[in-house]
């Protein structure tokens, strides 16, 4: 894939230097636009409050302070308790993680169900599921919490797993079907041939070539649930608040002295894992992607 | 053998639930908004005095919207049948919520601590649905007040204006001296603030009445209301462009900091002139807005009280209880930079502005001035509201002539009924 | 022996017929539960919403019908729907296209073998990660007037910049575009790096043999090549642009006055801060309207090209 590439850039004649020069040049600008939020935030966050209120809140901080950090984490106040993000945070890890697990497999299984085991109708069920990737969750809100408390789940972190499950399956479910779809179906008969059943197939043959895409749908699941605020806000008791909760407490409380230094610290913090996901599987990130969920 | 043990410990765990069901110490769990730390440290003396009588108290906090968020959250629980024990509504939603049935009797406390006679028939009336107290007020704030920084003022040459002629003539001293004459926040709930403010100051009481309370479409379409509007988009003139989307902290800051002549908000503002160390009179000055001065726009917060498991009702009624008892009156009130909702308190803790809003408040409630805020859910319908927001702020932010606005007001206000 | 041999086949046979009736059966068993899942979940609460519309139903649901009448205050009697309307359009418009030039741009550079090319994918795809909550707040500082960009310009020496669309009533919409596009267009670019990646050299090589310049290699080939990707990123930021909440409540909460509404603000604000379900349910149904005319079109030929190629 690369020789074109090569082949392209191969010629060292001035033209091809300034083209060079100026691709450069484009990409170095864009970065830096996609740089300046996550660079304002850090900046704030190592402010200390005087700096804040003297000076500018786009400027460089006159001194270095992890003061907001600290406290952002361990005592702001998020509510009547001012114990900081800390709780929140494992609150969240524990949703995120079975939530993301669950609706990856299932959506891997039915994927593989949509691209190799079609039956009539099949088609027709997936596009309807489809459309669930549309839909606006304010919308499903009320008859979701009634349904929740009907099945006696209302505010609970088994609710909010459920309902995250539930709304990550058709953005799974499209991924893993997509990519499977590329997997010829010779190899399928194949096995089939050899006496290998609907499982033993999925297990021996399917997923040990799925780790691209697995990588995909999991960042993507991650991303969403991580950052859901309504659902956690919602569907969630007292004791299984989100980040994204707290981190709202914090943010949007307009009355009394306003710590921007923490409420960035705050953001940071609550935004780390996700961005963690994103920097370490990155590049797996594009693979899974090359691999063939772009040809949905 | 085996099985006689577990046959026991089911036992033994059963009679402890069992007990747990009779009453004794339970469990509140309350939702709210109130999550700055100032706020958070007022309320957590309630929890100390809950928890002093062996209940505990469960904390879900939602900040944003002024409430807004918090609303959602509510209404999601109760469609799922499970509402916290109290939670933090004002105003005629207190009506729709008992529309609904899923309200608790508080009258058994109320007769005990003779609400009837601590709280004024105003606020006492908002609290009850169909004659029964289902909800439990907390403080009052008024809403038509100026906050002056005096030094900005004095370097204009102006005088803190008492009539709307006064307000322009003092805006283009300031305007004149180089300094913004009014830190505007420029978010619909704050333009609608100053917009009731301006109905109440310019036409008087009984078309505050009728307009903001009763939501009368042929006053809200009258030359008055035009007046009104005028009065409204001429203050535009006397802020600075940064205003729209401005949090109301961020312009009270520019009155500390003497970037801006004065501000129209709540009291809750004085919160942050103190957070600044700043003291009244000398610092800043908090004035009636231009002709209100004889007016009270108050807004009360309060807590309604669900319908909850046996268990936890007595832990539900000491808290309804415990929100009344002068000691947390006091100091919560103090914190938030409201007044006491409980009359007959001792003027001597608070403040020189909190003492005028306490006298002013006995004062309108007896001739009759003490009125609902529209902007801050008092006094109508949310539909209501939000189409008097949407119509205000549209008018404020755009080119439209005042009698379109009031036409559209009228219209928008008539189709939410 | 011969006699166990015998009966071992008879069984396994037997066992087959068994599993493949059963094999047939079990991806509809195994599907099931997604089945039951969407029927209700997806099906079943778009149909509480048309009904609740359908009702008077104002803090709470109600279900007594009482006609057309949310729709036709809806589309009667509220400017503010018709602002939030146009708003959706303008914002999808330019959200789509500028995201798709920057994508499509910001990949082709990358693909000529760059130094650090990780380097740089990761930082155009970090937006992605973070939530718009988190982010929010750094932008409204950045294009505030008095706080941001403006400041900064004039502060280096250029005291005639002025840059102020969010306090502009008329331009606000657009500075809700330049966040979005911030946000989606790494994960644009992700997916046209992967369409590129995806194509085969030997057909650029055989272009290049012709004498084509580079150029119009791109224009000519490799772009038209890339249609699945437009077509994905086009339905993926459709689909972002719809469900735009966020990003407005963060950025603009609608202002000013409510000049940056859009549907799914608007349907938020009437249904549960107003206290008027029934008229935001109604906003909804049109939403999903909406919706389903541009996605089940997309749906129709995305499925007969499958089969076509079975």
């Amino acid at each position: 894939m690369r020789d074109k590439t090569a082949a392209l850039a191969g010629t060292s004649d001035p033209a091809t230097l300034i083209g060079r020069i100026i691709v450069y040049f484009v990409l170095i600008v864009a970065a830096v636009f996609f740089l300046i939020p996550f660079f304002v935030m850090i900046m704030t966050s190592i402010k200390s409050m005087n700096d804040i209120r003297t000076g500018y809140l786009i400027s460089l901080p006159r001194e270095i302070t992890i003061e907001a950090w600290v406290k952002a984490w361990d005592s702001a106040c998020t509510g009547i308790n001012c114990e900081g993000m800390k709780n929140y945070f494992w609150n969240s890890v524990r949703m995120v993680i079975p939530s993301v697990i669950i609706s990856t497999l299932i959506g891997a299984v039915n994927g593989y169900i949509f691209s190799k085991w079609r039956f009539k109708g099949s088609e027709t069920f997936f596009s309807f599921l489809l459309l669930g990737c549309f839909i606006p969750f304010q919308v499903i809100l009320l008859p979701m919490s009634q349904t929740l408390g009907l099945i006696g789940l209302g505010q609970s972190i088994y609710g909010l797993i459920f309902v995250h499950i539930v709304y990550g399956l058709p953005f799974t479910t499209l991924f893993f079907r997509n990519y499977y779809v590329t997997i010829p179906d010779e190899i399928i008969k194949a096995a089939k041939i050899d006496g290998a059943g609907f499982f033993r197939i999925f297990r021996k043959v399917i997923l040990p070539v799925s780790l691209p895409i697995f990588v995909v749908a999991i960042i993507w699941q991650t991303t969403q649930i991580w950052n859901d605020f309504l659902f956690g806000v919602a569907f969630s008791g007292s004791d299984s608040q989100p980040i994204t909760v707290a981190l709202n407490n914090l943010v949007n409380t307009s009355t009394g002295v306003k710590e921007y230094n923490v409420d960035m610290a705050a953001a940071i913090i609550a935004g780390l894992p996700t961005l963690f996901v994103y920097i370490v599987a990155g590049k797996y990130f594009l693979r899974g992607l090359v691999a063939g969920a772009v040809k949905g | 053998m085996r099985i006689f043990k577990c046959v026991l410990f089911v036992l033994i765990i059963f009679s402890i639930f069992g007990c747990q069901g009779k009453g004794g110490p339970g469990e509140v769990e309350v939702l709210h908004w109130w999550t700055s730390g100032g706020e958070a440290a007022s309320l957590a003396v309630l929890k100390q005095l809950l928890e002093a009588e062996g209940h505990t108290w469960k904390d879900f906090a939602v900040a944003g919207g002024g409430g807004d968020q918090a609303m959602t959250v509510l209404k999601s629980r109760a469609v799922a049948g499970n509402p916290p024990a109290a939670a933090q509504v004002k105003g005629p939603q207190i009506q729709l919520w008992g529309d609904e049935g899923v309200l608790t009797n508080l009258d058994d406390v109320a007769k005990a601590e003779n609400w009837d006679a601590i709280l004024p028939k105003v606020v006492a009336d908002i609290m009850k649905y169909k004659g029964n107290y289902v909800a439990v007020p907390v403080n009052v704030h008024r809403i038509n007040w100026m906050w002056c920084n005096p030094a900005v003022f004095e370097k204009a040459g102006a005088t803190i204006p008492t009539t709307w002629e006064e307000f322009e003539t003092a805006c283009q001293k300031i305007q004149a001296a180089g300094l913004i004459p009014v830190a505007w926040g420029g978010q619909p709930w704050q333009e609608a603030t100053v917009f009731e403010t301006i109905v109440a100051g310019v036409s008087g009481t009984d078309f505050y009445k009728k307009t903001m309370v009763q939501a009368d479409p042929a006053a809200l379409e009258s030359d008055t209301m035009v007046k009104v509007l005028n009065t409204l988009k001429m203050i535009k003139q006397y802020t600075d462009p940064g205003a729209p989307g401005r949090d109301w902290n961020l312009a009270t800051a520019m009155v500390i900091k003497g970037e801006a002549g004065m501000q129209f908000m709540g009291d809750w503002a004085k919160g942050e002139f103190t957070a600044a160390g700043k003291t009244p009179d000398v610092d800043y000055v908090a004035a009636p807005a231009p002709g209100t001065a004889k007016q009270f726009l108050f807004n009360i917060d309060s807590f309604i009280m669900f319908k909850v498991a046996k268990k936890n009702e007595a832990a539900q009624k000491a808290m309804a209880r415990l929100i009344l008892q002068p000691k947390f009156q006091e100091v919560f009130n103090i914190n938030k930079g409201s007044i006491p909702v409980r009359m007959g308190m001792s003027e001597e803790p608070f403040d020189a502005p909190a003492r005028l809003a306490m006298k002013d408040f006995s004062e309108s409630s007896r001739s009759g001035d003490l009125v609902p805020s529209m902007a801050h859910e008092m006094a109508v319908m949310p539909a209501i509201r939000g189409a008097i927001m949407d119509a205000v702020t549209n008018f404020y932010n755009s080119d439209m002539t005042a009698e379109a606005a009031a036409k559209q007001l009228a219209t928008a206000v008539k189709a939410a009924m | 022996m011969d006699k166990s041999v015998n009966e071992n086949t008879k069984s396994t046979l037997l066992k087959t017929g068994f599993f493949n009736r059963l094999e047939t059966l079990l991806p509809k068993a195994v599907l099931f539960p997604t089945f039951a899942i969407a029927a209700i979940f997806i099906y079943g609460f778009i149909g509480w919403t048309t009904w609740i519309s359908f009702t008077d139903s104002r803090l709470l649901p109600k279900y007594e019908l009482a006609g057309f009448i949310q729709y036709i205050t809806l589309f009667t009697k509220e400017p503010r729907w018709w602002v939030a309307v146009g708003n959706l359009f303008i914002f999808s418009i330019l959200f789509i296209s500028i995201c798709i030039v920057i994508g499509l741009l910001l990949a082709i550079f990358l693909d000529q073998r760059i130094r650090g090319e990780s380097f740089f994918r990761t930082i155009y795809l970090y937006p992605m990660a973070l939530s718009f909550i988190v982010t929010g707040a750094a932008w409204r500082w950045i294009l505030n007037p008095n706080l941001g960009l403006e400041r900064l310009v004039q502060q280096l020496g250029f005291s005639e910049f002025t840059f102020r669309w969010l306090v502009d009533s008329h331009m606000a919409i657009y500075t809700i575009v330049i966040a979005a596009v911030w946000q989606s267009s790494g994960f644009v670019l992700a997916l046209f790096l992967a369409g590129l990646r995806g194509i085969d050299p030997a057909i650029i090589k055989a272009a290049q043999v012709d004498g084509a310049s580079l150029p119009r290699i791109y224009w000519r080939i490799i772009i038209p090549s890339l249609r699945p990707v437009f077509l994905s990123a086009v339905i993926i930021l459709m689909h972002i642009s719809i469900k735009s909440f966020d990003l407005v409540m963060v950025l603009t909460r609608g202002g000013p006055g409510y000049s940056t509404d859009m549907p799914a603000t608007f349907m938020y604000a009437f249904s549960f801060n107003r206290g008027r379900l029934g008229f935001g349910a109604a906003s909804a149904v049109i939403m999903f309207l909406a919706v389903m005319a541009i996605i089940i079109p997309y749906l129709y030929s995305e499925l007969r090209g499958t089969r076509n190629e079975r």
